[in-house]
């Protein structure tokens, strides 16, 4: 167990320290800068005045020399400052990633709860009226783009209705209390929800399908256990395995936000911070988030892995390390 | 079962309903724009976001207003040569320059109740002319070689030239001396460490109708009312600024109560306006102000085909712009002639325009030698394609829309038009700047009242590796009439002579046509009935520096 945790962090820290190469020398690959953007907004920039900006902040160095200059000041603890809201880049950070962690947790679980069932019972009755109104509803969900799924909903339950909030916090309406933070949540959660409820319907589907078919499946049945029984106690285990593997790796996503539904919302979470970062070529708080959610996608990975282990008895964490 | 479920959805609807706020009242607005600002400092980092909140809390000396003269708004009274407040006078290296003489307001005071004084305009220039203090534009605090201080609320500006908006320090905004002296001991260091990003909330920092109560980083910024103000108190007891991004967004937030207005400085595309007037005429007042960004299409003057005027002319005679005015905008951005806007009190009619004249275009190209039509195009007797090639931002919608209908007037004169678009980033960083585009480049320029183009027409702005890629005459326009002019409008005081100095320079820009003008673009502000005083400026001085005028009935 040791040796495998040390292995992955091992492998971790090599990750994380070629992605944050690539994604500084992509970043630096990109036509433009900040100040071309500055001069955009204020016609009286002078071509002077963009040479020194650039010098000031570093732009005209190369692209090695500024990763060097950045990681020689990450590996010190300073990560520099976010040029788009002038501030420590972790002072921006770690709000975006509260409200991201609240946002995207809930709809995780609400998710499961709802997806797990329900390709429980399109596996129990297959090809039946059921599952074909099951999977219906899923490829639905799977099929609706993001965007016109959070839309929809903002026009039908804000616009039409009226009853809930078109996105935002509660705090920029000067409401507080943890009602008025849940009603605006419930449209960027449904957007998310009914987005990936498909996914783990279909995977939990096609799992206990597979399961059911086993030998030791119908055995439980020959010994006269019931349907629930042989469901809950025998089938289940064995169906989740593959489906934990998604669900540990979908754990990164969790952190990186969810880009479509948090700008729509105008939900200030990890994604649209990714998103404002690159295109606002804010080099470092671009490099801090996008490297968080690479470090979280790994630890998904790590979690998918110990969770196979677990659910599984066969393998030991020296097969799965190998 | 179904009860069960009835019961939990009247539940639902009950628990929105209890939570849902009453629709905001008369003293509170709230303000949805698309962007958020990268900081409060009002000299470092230019931004329409911040300009539109930094409006609300603090003023400058000068600016323009919404008929677009030059009025005081921290001074007291605009000074002139002709009121004995500006006195012209040779500078110590025995140039012609100016010095100007400003009042501050006798009342202005910081929100924590320091008077705003002399002090502030020293530190204000130290820091605007220090080269590593992150301030964007430093010409106008260059441009300033001494202050003379006369008493704690007057002082006199020496500029090193004498221009004609010799009393136009718009973008002399004063920062506070008493909170932000210890953070510039280290200039470099100053970007990063001011008290408008490090202690946003500081009353301190303003001295405008209202101060920055709350800050929310990308979401959005509450301002309250400034208890040291001395002007016209405001009536909004809390505006709070939201920025969302999506414009689909934006629209349902303000249908649903979420926000009540739309900025029109930062808000809807016209074509989006028109669409919401047309749906919701009967519940808000929508404003359409056309400005001073003009869209337009650069020339490559280094294609040899466009170097044939004849060639440009026809380009021009070739499309409907004001069709396309029309039924894209419904009329709402009025066909540009030049760079000119109609409302700049510089504007003439005498400069040519190019009306809809298909044949007029036909004519000038079989002239130019453009004569053989293979397939709808124009060839020329060596066998050479009339084609160009024309670019703009991809994913702006307007641009592209405009794009595909003079792509296809185009081809029915005979001229093969090829669209190339580029994400923003990509077209405004590399492409235009350094001129790596070969036929037609369509963007807008921001521009103020009365702003002389020496950056885009200027033989010397020609953007080449050997300057660097510094200046902005994209489409390489060689003319040494308009270099002359454009030197002689910047030191022209006489108004008179100016103007002639303006017609000559729209008549050589309609004539020589190095950029096809295409329209001015409007802003639209979308506000609710209830909602009064908003006057739109159309310029890049943004409507919310009269917010203490807004009112609701």
């Amino acid at each position: 167990m040791t040796r495998f945790i040390f292995n992955r962090l091992l492998q971790s820290a090599l990750v994380l320290a070629v992605m944050s190469f690539a994604i500084y020398g992509l970043m630096g690959l990109m036509p433009g800068d900040p100040i071309d953007l500055m001069i955009t907004s204020d016609p009286k920039i002078t071509s002077e005045d963009a040479a020194r900006l650039r010098a000031l902040y570093g732009l005209d160095a190369p692209i090695s020399e500024r990763y060097w200059h950045w990681l020689s000041g990450a590996l010190s603890g300073d990560f520099g400052f976010s040029r788009m809201f002038a501030r420590p880049v972790f002072e921006v950070i770690w709000p975006a990633l509260a409200n991201t962690s609240i946002l995207l947790g809930l709809s995780f679980i609400i998710a499961l709860m709802i997806a797990l069932p329900l390709g429980i019972i399109a596996a129990v009755r297959p090809y039946s009226g059921l599952d074909y109104g099951i999977n219906l509803f899923v490829f639905a969900g799977i099929s609706v783009p993001p965007f016109w799924l959070a839309l929809l909903l903002m026009m039908l339950f804000a616009v039409v209705l009226g009853i809930l909030p078109a996105g935002g916090t509660a705090e920029a309406a000067g409401a507080s209390g943890f009602w008025q933070g849940l009603k605006y949540l419930v449209l960027p959660i449904a957007s998310l929800t009914i987005a990936s409820i498909g996914g783990h319907t279909r995977y939990m589907r096609a799992s206990m399908i597979e399961t059911l078919r086993n030998d030791y499946i119908r055995t439980a049945r020959a010994k006269g256990l019931s349907e629930r029984q042989v469901i809950t106690g025998h089938a289940l285990r064995n169906a989740l395995i593959p489906v934990v593997t998604i669900i540990a790796l979908d754990f990164g996503y969790l952190f990186s936000g969810a880009l479509v539904t948090e700008t729509i919302f105008a939900y200030p979470g990890m994604g649209k911070l990714i998103f404002d970062a690159i295109m606002g070529n804010d080099y470092n708080l671009a490099m801090i988030t996008l490297l968080f959610a690479t470090a979280f996608t790994l630890f998904g990975n790590f979690l998918a892995d110990v969770a196979y282990t677990w659910l599984d008895p066969r393998l030991s964490f020296g097969e799965s390390d190998q | 079962m179904y009860a069960l479920t009835r019961l939990l959805f009247a539940l639902l609807w009950i628990f929105c309903l209890s939570v849902t706020p009453a629709r905001a009242a008369p003293d509170k607005l709230v303000i949805g724009i698309t962007q958020f600002p990268s900081t409060f400092h009002p000299n470092i980092d230019a931004m329409a976001a911040k300009s539109y909140i930094h409006a609300m809390v603090a003023r400058p000396f000068t600016t323009f207003d919404k008929d677009w003269q030059l009025v005081c708004l921290l001074c007291t009274e605009l000074p002139t040569i002709e009121n004995g407040m500006a006195k012209t006078e040779q500078t110590p290296e025995g140039k012609s320059g100016i010095a100007v003489t400003y009042a501050i307001h006798p009342q202005a005071t910081w929100g924590d109740g320091v008077p705003v004084s002399t002090r502030d305009v020293l530190f204000t220039w130290k820091v605007g002319r220090h080269e590593r203090s992150g301030v964007g534009n430093i010409e106008l605090y260059r441009s300033i070689y001494k202050i003379d201080v006369i008493d704690a609320k007057s002082f006199t500006l020496h500029f090193d030239k004498l221009t004609f908006d010799y009393n136009a320090i718009n973008d002399f905004i004063l920062v506070p001396a008493h909170l932000e002296e210890p953070h510039f001991s280290e200039p470099d260091k100053y970007k990063n460490r001011t008290a408008y990003d490090t202690d946003s909330l500081n009353k301190g920092l303003y001295f405008g109708p209202y101060l920055i109560s709350e800050v929310s980083p990308g979401s959005h910024v509450v301002l309250e009312p400034n208890p040291t103000w001395y002007g016209k108190a405001p009536a909004f007891k809390r505006i709070v600024v939201r920025a969302i991004g999506n414009t689909a967004a934006l629209e349902a937030n303000l249908l649903s109560g979420g926000i009540d207005m739309i900025a029109g400085e930062l808000g809807l595309s016209i074509d989006q306006a028109v669409s919401f007037e047309k749906r919701h005429k009967q519940a808000y007042n929508v404003i359409y102000k056309p400005g001073l960004t003009y869209e337009h299409i650069d020339l490559n003057l280094e294609n040899p085909l466009l170097q044939d005027l004849r060639v440009r002319k026809a380009l021009v005679y070739a499309i409907d712009r004001k069709a396309i005015s029309e039924r894209l905008f419904d009329g709402r951005q009025p066909v540009a002639h030049t760079s000119v806007n109609p409302l700049d009190w510089v504007y003439t009619k005498q400069a040519p325009q190019y009306d809809y004249a298909p044949q007029t275009a036909a004519r000038l190209l079989d002239e130019a030698g453009w004569t053989v039509r293979k397939g709808g195009i124009r060839h020329n007797a060596q066998g050479d394609k009339l084609a160009f090639e024309i670019m703009t931002t991809a994913g702006n919608r307007t641009r592209e829309l405009v794009e595909q209908i003079l792509q296809s007037q185009w081809k029915a004169a005979g001229i093969e038009i090829k669209i190339k678009n580029e994400p923003a980033r990509v077209f405004f960083g590399q492409t235009m700047t350094e001129r790596r585009y070969t036929g037609m480049g369509m963007y807008a320029w921001m521009s103020s009242p009365e702003n002389v183009p020496r950056t885009t027409l200027h033989s010397d702005h020609i953007p080449t590796s050997a300057n660097n890629f510094s200046g902005q005459n994209y489409t390489s326009f060689r003319n040494p009439e308009m270099d002359a002019l454009l030197e002689q409008i910047e030191l022209q005081l006489d108004r008179s002579k100016r103007r002639e100095l303006w017609q000559r320079l729209q008549v050589i820009y309609a004539e020589e046509l190095p950029v096809i003008p295409l329209y001015f673009r409007a802003n639209a502000f979308i506000l609710p009935k209830w909602l009064t005083g908003v006057e739109p400026t159309g310029h890049q001085y943004s409507t919310s520096l009269w917010i203490e005028n807004w009112g609701s009935r």
